[in-house]
């Protein structure tokens, strides 16, 4: 098109022409219409997400309480949550719930999935009964927990006394220590699909002919699991673990349900005790201080799934 | 070193027989091959040898050792992959080093062993790698490699060339071969490739569908194919197939094919007297036709060129006579233009037949 | 490589009924007690675990005597809503990240794929206050705008997944024919990934039925409640637990749940692997 060549009638259309081939053009063009699409996306995760996420960061410095503005009091909500001999407790229960409970997860989960890893028919059936306690709603089957778990009429305690080996029935969520282990248990139980289904996955991506190899070099099956399966399972492993010990540490549902925190805050977990210290005492500015504590687990957690992907490559 | 014995070996996967009757005896120190198309059931027989799969019938020794019911990991077997199988997450040392490691060698034994092996193989300076910074040829290099520590007593190769492009499968096929008169072992090596199976075997086994179509010396196969099926199979390009009839002319046999007719020779015709008249396939090899500078009856064919494909040390003519068409492979310099008649010699020595219905060969 | 039958036994048939067991049990458990009348419920010298003398009289009390009914429609409304606004916005910001590879798409990617790990109990008190600002509070809207937060991460990631294994020549060749870039998106990119689509809106659906935390917090008046925080603030009135009523609203609440994810199981699990292994 040369502007030289043509009339300025000609250019008055052409210009015309010009803005909508220009617009269908930036259409095309990749940088533009990328970020055009992913602008839904990214409002949402906005507003919802990452604006919330440092919001949360500056509460935790001011008094805000349910309804009124708070001022920034610098670093008095964390000051005073170090000498709460609740909090301490909380941390200590957070902890000690994340581990056994994601240590065992993997386990199970790891085992369930090298059981599942041949071919035999009902396969399909019985993924998808594994899942079950992963899809349906958590709150749901806590309910039916809480009604095993129930002080005198637990169907656990009645079969152990009936098979003589008990003589009282347990005491499971009044007891702080029976509490603990009953909620890690139903944390066990909702979580081992999800590492059973990846993990599994992951099982089937490895090479058989890498068994076969083995076999020949002489490898018993033992060997060939130590040797071949986990090193060559271990990205995965580590990934899925991440994601489950953030969600772990991070739980609020199962305990808020069964125990709400208690007997005497023992089964506290740092989003139980934030709640409580927010929405029903008022105290935001506390509740999200608590809830910040999260935050170092969480970053430690991105930092390693971000190794892990990385080494993918 | 040992010798291999298998008899009447079988195998059925539910209702389907992928390796049927199967017997045969390979000598020590011989390289036999086991060639055919897919699904023929080599590499099945080959996976019972090993002892990743089960045998349904049969017994195979190794040396004087049933070894039906010993697990693969004790049959002193060493086995290199199609696809390599190596262990992504360890070094090629490492690789090397597993079977060792696994019988518990000691160090010393290993790392010695692992050197003369790389050395023997020009991979001495890979032993630090991983897997995939290797390339193809390396990493076929380090699968020798890995069953060569072993020093077992048999080999076993599953198309260990395929994944190759062609060039160094043709390099390949060499070093395995010297690499075998070195080691002086015997090997079973499995390929559809035939000019792998002809290049390197000491003897053959042709198989197609689970049976053993014929088992020989590679020339032996070449020359004397005992049915179409082999004689197709082994030879590029393939042997040219024309259905005639054999008829009898002056006390003489002649197979007549559409516009032309090919004399069989007296110290040929003798068993072939029940098939006067009657249908018959021809066989003849490309390379047993070529120009032919005067026409002699019986001997000669008149064709219409086609195509023409210069090879470099050959020429292949794709011609038609009348309905049938033939591939002749002729000499380089050979004058040829397309569209054009040519008159092509058959060599009569070479002239193959074989019975219409069961395909055997007839001569 | 050859397995006897007692290797087999141990190696898979027993461990395999044991986590069966394991697992279902707390549905067994569910059922179970839906069918119990209250006077069997609380009698300590029946065997638990069958039903003596079954009854439909806890469901009849829960249709009846609660708005149980009207929890279930909330949470439809809210998985509804808020599944198709992530599936929307995730299969075009898949798209853009996958395909399109914009400047910046790699850590656009990596941030959203990072939104999934910050788990909501850091967020509700901030959220709280926005939504308190919004004029949403008690609202369920509220949680229609606030699921896609978790939901659309992971729908993302999935829907990449599936993206990749669409072949970039489809796409081109389709563009050389003619057609425009959102042309090819509407026409050839959407319609090869149903199966993704599916599965990711399957998982979106499950997961917003799942959500506690935010329903809890934002919602307080009874008829707005989504069915988890009503069973289990509505019927524990004062000390008093209505077991009945209660497991049979757990497992009816679970149905469509169970329902929606049995159809579709299959693309579930493709999804979920699927997402993992990116």
């Amino acid at each position: 098109m040369l502007r030289e060549e043509l009339s300025s009638a000609q250019l008055g259309t052409e210009k015309r022409g010009w803005l909508r081939e220009g617009f269908s053009n930036l259409m095309e063009s990749r940088n533009f219409l990328g970020f055009l699409l992913i602008i839904p996306a990214e409002a949402i995760l906005f507003i919802f997400l990452a604006y919330p996420f440092i919001l949360g960061l500056w509460l935790g410095f001011t008094d805000t309480l349910v309804g009124r503005k708070g001022e920034f009091i610098g670093f008095e909500n964390y000051a005073s949550l170090l000498k709460d001999s609740t909090f301490w407790l909380t941390t200590y229960n957070t902890f000690l719930y994340t581990i056994v409970a994601v240590l065992f997860k993997a386990i199970l989960g790891f085992a369930l999935a090298i059981v599942l890893n041949r071919e035999f028919k009902a396969k399909g059936l019985m993924r998808a009964i594994i899942l079950l306690p992963w899809i349906i709603p958590t709150a749901l089957s806590a309910i039916a927990f809480w009604w095993l778990y129930d002080s005198t009429f637990s169907a656990i305690s009645w079969s152990l006394i009936k098979m003589g080996l008990m003589n009282h029935r347990i005491d499971f969520l009044g007891d702080p220590t029976n509490a603990r282990i009953s909620l890690i248990v139903a944390n066990i139980w909702r979580g081992i699909p999800f590492f059973t289904i990846g993990l599994l996955a992951g099982l089937q991506t490895i090479d058989p002919t890498l068994y076969e190899a083995a076999v020949i070099d002489g490898a018993g099956s033992w060997k060939r699991f130590r040797r071949i399966t986990l090193p060559l399972i271990l990205p995965l492993m580590a990934v899925i673990t991440t994601f489950s010990t953030i969600w772990t540490f991070g739980d609020f549902q199962l305990v808020w349900v069964i125990t709400k925190g208690g007997p005497a805050n023992a089964t506290h977990l740092f989003g139980t005790l934030s709640f409580q210290r927010a929405i029903p005492g008022g105290h935001f500015g506390e509740g999200a201080a608590i809830s910040n504590f999260i935050l170092p687990i969480l970053i430690l957690c991105v930092l390693i799934t971000f190794k892990f992907l990385r080494r993918e490559d | 070193m040992a010798k291999v014995r298998l008899e009447n070996i079988s195998k059925h996967f539910n209702e389907v027989i992928a390796v049927k009757d199967f017997s045969l005896e390979i000598e020590d120190r011989e390289f036999v091959v086991f060639v055919g198309p897919s699904g023929c059931g080599k590499t099945t027989t080959l996976r019972m040898i090993a002892g990743l799969e089960e045998i349904t019938l049969g017994k195979i020794y190794i040396g004087d050792r049933l070894i039906n019911r010993i697990p693969a990991k004790d049959r002193d077997i060493a086995m290199v992959f199609q696809n390599y199988a190596l262990y992504p997450h360890m070094t090629v040392y490492q690789n090397l080093a597993f079977s060792l490691e696994m019988r518990k060698f000691s160090k010393e034994e290993t790392k010695q062993r692992v050197r003369e092996a790389a050395d023997l193989l020009e991979i001495s300076e890979l032993l630090h790698r991983k897997p995939k910074q290797l390339s193809g040829g390396q990493r076929q290099r380090v699968a020798v490699g890995r069953a060569i520590v072993r020093k077992p007593q048999v080999f076993l190769f599953d198309e260990p060339l395929s994944n190759l492009d062609a060039k160094l499968r043709v390099q390949m096929r060499g070093e395995l071969k010297k690499l075998h008169e070195r080691l002086v072992s015997t090997s079973i090596y499995v390929t559809h490739d035939q000019v792998e199976a002809m290049t390197m075997g000491d003897r053959i086994v042709v198989m197609k569908d689970g049976f053993i179509q014929q088992v020989g010396k590679p020339l032996d196969l070449y020359f004397h194919p005992i049915n179409k099926f082999v004689a197709g199979f082994i030879g590029s390009p393939t042997m040219n197939f024309i259905e005639t009839q054999l008829i009898g002319l002056d006390n003489k046999l002649f197979v007549q094919a559409d516009s032309f007719r090919l004399r069989i020779l007296e110290e040929k015709s003798q068993n072939l007297q029940s098939y006067v008249n009657k249908k018959v396939i021809l066989g003849i090899r490309p390379q047993d036709l070529s120009k032919a500078s005067a026409p002699v009856e019986g001997e000669t064919i008149e064709a219409f060129v086609e195509i023409i494909e210069p090879i470099g040390n050959e020429i292949y003519l794709d011609v038609k006579a009348g309905r049938d068409s033939l591939i002749a492979s002729v000499d380089p310099k050979t004058k040829v233009n397309p569209r054009e008649e040519i008159l092509l010699q058959a060599n009569l020595e070479n002239i193959h037949l074989f019975d219409i219905e069961n395909e055997n060969a007839l001569l | 490589m050859y397995e006897s039958f007692w290797q087999k036994f141990i190696k898979f048939y027993l461990p395999l009924v044991i986590f069966v067991i394991f697992l279902l049990f707390p549905f067994y458990w569910m059922f179970n007690t839906s069918l119990k009348p209250m006077k069997e419920l609380y009698n300590l010298k029946l065997n638990p675990f069958y039903v003596h003398t079954p009854t439909l009289e806890n469901v009849k009390t829960l249709l009846f005597d609660t708005i149980f009914i009207r929890w279930m429609y909330n949470t439809f409304f809210v998985a509804i809503l808020s599944t198709a606004i992530s599936l929307g916005a995730s299969l075009l910001a898949a798209y853009a990240i996958q395909r399109l590879k914009f400047k910046t798409s790699g850590p656009t990617g990596l941030a959203i794929f990072f939104g999934y790990l910050i788990p909501p109990t850091i967020l509700f008190i901030p959220l709280a206050t926005i939504i308190f600002n919004l004029k949403l509070w008690d609202s369920l809207w509220s949680l229609v705008l606030v699921y896609p937060t978790f939901l659309i991460p992971f729908c993302t990631w999935l829907l990449m997944g599936y993206f990749k294994s669409i072949p970039k020549e489809m796409e081109e060749c389709a563009m050389i024919d003619g057609a425009s870039r959102l042309r090819v998106f509407w026409r050839i990119v959407i319609p090869l990934s149903l199966p993704g689509i599916f599965s990711a809106g399957i998982f979106a659906f499950t997961l917003s039925w799942n959500e506690f935390l935010y329903a809890l917090v934002f919602i307080s008046t009874t008829e707005s409640k989504t069915v988890p925080i009503g069973l289990v603030t509505e019927l524990v009135r004062g000390d008093v637990y209505h077991w009945g009523p209660l497991m049979t609203g757990a497992l009816l609440a679970s149905v469509p749940v169970a329902l929606v994810y049995s159809f579709f199981v299959e693309h579930y699990v493709a999804g979920l692997t699927g997402a993992l292994k990116e």
